[in-house]
């Protein structure tokens, strides 16, 4: 089925491209989801002076390297983005994919983590800390799969030099889920 | 179209290498062991790592006013929220009132 | 940039939809009117759900016990089953449809000038998990147990354990099904309102926007900013249902107060979320039939932004007697007192409109009336539920809930109704019988008022909401309250009766009504400017805006209205 895109979707009333307009307003939506979740969690954590026990049972090593991991991932998806505006395909192309492979490492590291805490008896049912613990940290984890889908369609458009834009916005959505990972490592891995 | 071809765009290693120094001051920071050192390297660090990143990264510096306003609004209700549970959550006892559901829950949880 | 298509160039591509089959031109279309139709079509087939489920229990409260024609006999677990999902089905999957996701896509792109939205295809998603979060709900009923029957608004621990609420299947159902919808709404809500920031016509300025096109896109963005906790929420609720997590249970340390705080920061902005269209539908007809000039347009807008941003400010109403913290209930009794002024002016607006104009009592004019004298009594009531010292008394009585309804059924109801009178001739190029649709007007709203006041006398008597017989109760059950009981259920009976009117209408009119021509009202804004109904991209022509939506009788032009696409002299 063919199908064009209408003629709204090229205006730009505000001066801003449509799409990276939508990435905006998910985010700001974003922002509430996580935001709703982190609240409770937090009230929780106050509240509760044995959370912090609780606490110190995860790994903050690992929770430091995805950190790290992440913050590269960000580094290389605004390095394509750099690339794209250049209309240097291949570099964009590239830069993506290492993007993706940072989430791919991202992933395994949390993989490992959630491995090692439920052999210890840390599961999703031990108490409301780790209940919290695996409802951010998945939440998060499902919007990293989401953006390294998203990345691995988009890369291939890209490579042809096909809507180079689109680059960007998923850039803008990509380096949010970071952000919001900046939080999660302070509050689940550090505090204690 | 984009704004950065006018603005010449920040140094984007140079900002990740600044994101990699705070990243390490936050590891380094609980190490201390005292515990306002521990709170301000931990969440005043993911700040101003967020800040960064929002900035310089996704580009709110160059981007139109309006896109802030948005996210600020969309935060100020989460502060809201979060306010106007706390009362709820933190406090269970006032001048003149005791909130019975938390005290029974404390007490369950001790054993 | 692939986005610079000339406008030439997408005009062309027109006739590659013309050849569509059936169903890719009805069923998995992306034209936002096929959609919107697909919305309002999916809302009132739930509306007929939620209106025997209303029949069915009122029938039970009224004749306790007796066997209801068309049901059979009524167990308590069935009674719950009704009364939840009513209350959710009547919101989620009536007033939000409808309002919302129906009206605002037929009307956004055409209202603002352009061919679609700015994502025909997540438009089109949103939908089809609209449609499957619809299957969801109706499959619930049918699941072992039945259907949800924790009450619509799911307080845990009786949502959560299915010990309680005798419904395993249902309960994690209606959770999912609602999440889904809040995603399907969330898409198509970011649809609007980036279709009306961006892909406005040319000349069409901030205030040149139609009331009804700012309310919906207000709406929507309340709609995006608070439901994000209760998705965080509702995935709680669900581990904790079916996983057996512990988030709300306080055996093991959970609150659940917690879900109260989480459901009502989403469910207060919510009755915002549905009454701001209702209202910009409302301005747009009173404007049209009274030939004149909306009354304070800008008025009308920034209380319309104070409404929004105050709905966020008031969710604890709904828990004063929930255990709270008794200092909450004084910051918000405040600010919900506070709430009722922006609501209040643009009401005074709506009637200032009134005033001094040539009124056309056509149907659709007679309910936006209607909405205003019946939403009045809604927010009036709501000052007393509003107040925590009298709230405390009527707190879970019929008092709220004929409240609610005063407030719920002038938005959901009148306000479709008076959107359906008003658009069916540009949906579908005939009008709307006239008679037939007084008949049905004063049969629904004389009855409405029939069902309710007697609610109101009820719970100011002191009875409780969610009872499934109150014969069991001697002090609820004295002859005189039975009484009032039976003449609301009749009310209702009535009430259901006299929509028949409208089905016939309606299907009489798709066939054999008037034609209706481009503009059969006279008005202002651009979707009165195409063919009634609109070809697929709307206009042959972009339009240009040259004045604001609301010129009516101005003196020294020739007719007493102007669209807003013609130019000419500037007013």
């Amino acid at each position: 089925m063919s199908f064009h895109p209408p003629l709204a979707t090229s205006r730009s009333m505000t001066g801003i491209p449509t799409g990276r307009l939508a990435v905006w307003w998910i985010i700001a939506s974003e922002i509430v989801i996580f935001g709703g979740l982190i609240a409770s969690y937090l009230l929780f954590r106050l509240h509760y002076s044995e959370w912090a026990e609780y606490a110190s049972h995860t790994n903050t090593v690992a929770g430091a390297v995805n950190t790290f991991v992440l913050l590269t991932s960000s580094l290389f998806i605004v390095l394509a983005h750099q690339a794209a505006i250049e209309k240097n395909k291949e570099k964009a192309f590239r830069f993506i994919w290492f993007t993706i492979g940072g989430g791919g490492v991202f992933l395994l590291v949390k993989a490992y983590e959630y491995t090692t805490e439920i052999a210890h008896g840390y599961t999703l049912f031990a108490n409301n800390f780790w209940g919290f613990y695996y409802l951010a940290t998945g939440l998060h984890g499902l919007h990293v799969i989401a953006g390294m889908i998203i990345m691995g369609i988009i890369s291939f458009d890209v490579k042809k030099g096909v809507k180079l834009e689109r680059v960007e916005y998923i850039g803008v959505y990509w380096h949010f889920v970071d952000i919001v990972w900046l939080f999660l490592f302070p509050l689940f891995y550090i505090a204690k | 179209m984009n704004k950065e071809q006018t603005h010449s765009h920040p140094n984007y290693v140079k900002i990740y290498f600044i994101l990699l120094g705070l990243f390490v001051v936050s590891i380094v920071g609980p190490l201390i062991g005292i515990k306002w050192v521990t709170l301000i390297t931990a969440f005043g660090i993911a700040l101003v790592k967020a800040v960064m990143v929002g900035a310089y990264f996704m580009h709110l510096n160059i981007e139109k006013r309006f896109i802030r306003y948005i996210l600020y609004t969309a935060l100020l209700f989460m502060i809201l929220l979060f306010a106007g549970l706390a009362p709820d959550i933190l406090k269970s006892e006032g001048n003149n009132w005791v909130n019975v559901s938390t005290v029974n829950t404390a007490t369950i949880d001790q054993h | 940039m692939v986005n610079n298509i000339s406008d030439t160039d997408s005009l062309s591509h027109k006739d590659h939809h013309t050849e569509a089959s059936f169903w890719s031109k009805y069923i998995f279309s992306t034209d936002h009117k096929i959609i919107g139709m697909q919305y309002i079509i999916t809302g009132i087939v739930m509306a007929v759900i939620g209106g025997y489920m209303a029949y069915v229990f009122r029938m039970q409260l009224a004749f306790p016990g007796k066997a209801v024609p068309g049901y059979g006999l009524v167990s308590p677990l069935d009674y719950n089953m009704l009364i939840t999902n009513h209350g959710t089905i009547m919101i989620f999957w009536v007033a939000m449809p409808i309002l919302i996701a129906g009206l605002g896509n037929y009307l956004i792109p055409l209202m603002i000038g352009c061919d679609d939205m700015v994502f025909p295809r997540i438009n089109r998603l949103s939908y089809q998990i609209f449609f499957i979060s619809t299957l969801v709900i109706l499959i619930s009923f049918f699941v072992p147990g039945g259907g949800f029957g924790g009450a619509w608004t799911a307080y845990p621990p009786l949502s959560s354990e299915a010990i309680y609420n005798h419904t395993p299947w249902g309960a994690p159902l209606w959770v999912i099904a609602v999440a889904l919808e809040f995603v399907a709404f969330l898409m198509g809500g970011i649809n609007f309102i980036t279709t009306t920031m961006n892909a406005r016509c040319k000349g069409m300025k901030m205030y040149d926007i139609p009331i009804v096109v700012w309310m919906i896109v207000i709406a929507s963005i309340i709609f995006m900013a608070s439901v994000g906790p209760l998705i965080a929420g509702a995935v709680m609720l669900l581990f904790d249902q079916t996983l057996g997590t512990s988030f709300y249970n306080p055996m093991n340390g959970g609150d659940p107060v917690l879900w109260q705080h989480l459901f009502w920061f989403f469910g207060h902005p919510e009755v915002y979320v549905v009454l701001l269209p209702a209202m910009g539908i409302v301005a747009e007809v009173i404007t049209v039939f009274s030939r004149k000039k909306l009354f304070g347009y800008k008025t009308i807008l920034y209380t319309t932004f104070a409404t929004g941003i105050l709905s966020f400010f008031v969710w604890a109403h709904h828990q004063f007697i929930a255990g709270i913290d008794p200092r909450m209930a004084n910051i918000f009794t405040i600010t919900t007192v506070m709430i009722s002024i922006p609501v209040g002016e643009m009401l005074f607006c709506y009637i200032a409109t009134l005033y001094g104009g040539s009124i056309e009592f056509k149907t659709a004019m007679l309910f936006a009336i209607a909405f205003l004298a019946e939403f009045l009594i809604g927010g009036v009531t709501g000052i007393y539920l509003g107040a925590s010292g009298t709230d405390i008394y009527f707190h879970d009585t019929y008092f709220v809930l004929a409240h609610f309804h005063y407030t719920f059924f002038p938005i959901a109801v009148i306000g479709f109704f008076t959107a359906i009178y008003y658009w069916f001739p540009k949906m579908f190029g005939r009008k709307l019988n006239e008679t037939l649709g007084k008949i049905h007007f004063w049969g629904t709203i004389i009855p409405f008022n029939g069902i309710f006041i007697p609610l109101f006398i009820l719970g100011m008597g002191g009875q409780h909401r969610r009872i499934y017989n109150y014969n069991h109760f001697p002090d609820l059950s004295t002859p005189s309250q039975q009484d009032l009981r039976v003449f609301a259920t009749t009310s209702m009976v009535i009430m259901l009766v006299f929509q028949i009117p409208f089905f016939i209408n309606f299907i009489s009119s798709l066939f054999k009504g008037e034609k209706a021509g481009n503009n059969p009202w006279k008005a202002n804004t651009l979707e009165w400017t195409v063919p009634s109904p609109p070809p697929h991209g709307n206009f042959a022509e972009m339009p240009e805006v040259y004045r604001p939506p609301y010129e009516y009788s101005v003196p020294d032009m020739d007719n007493d209205y102007c669209p807003q696409n013609c130019s000419g002299k500037k007013i």
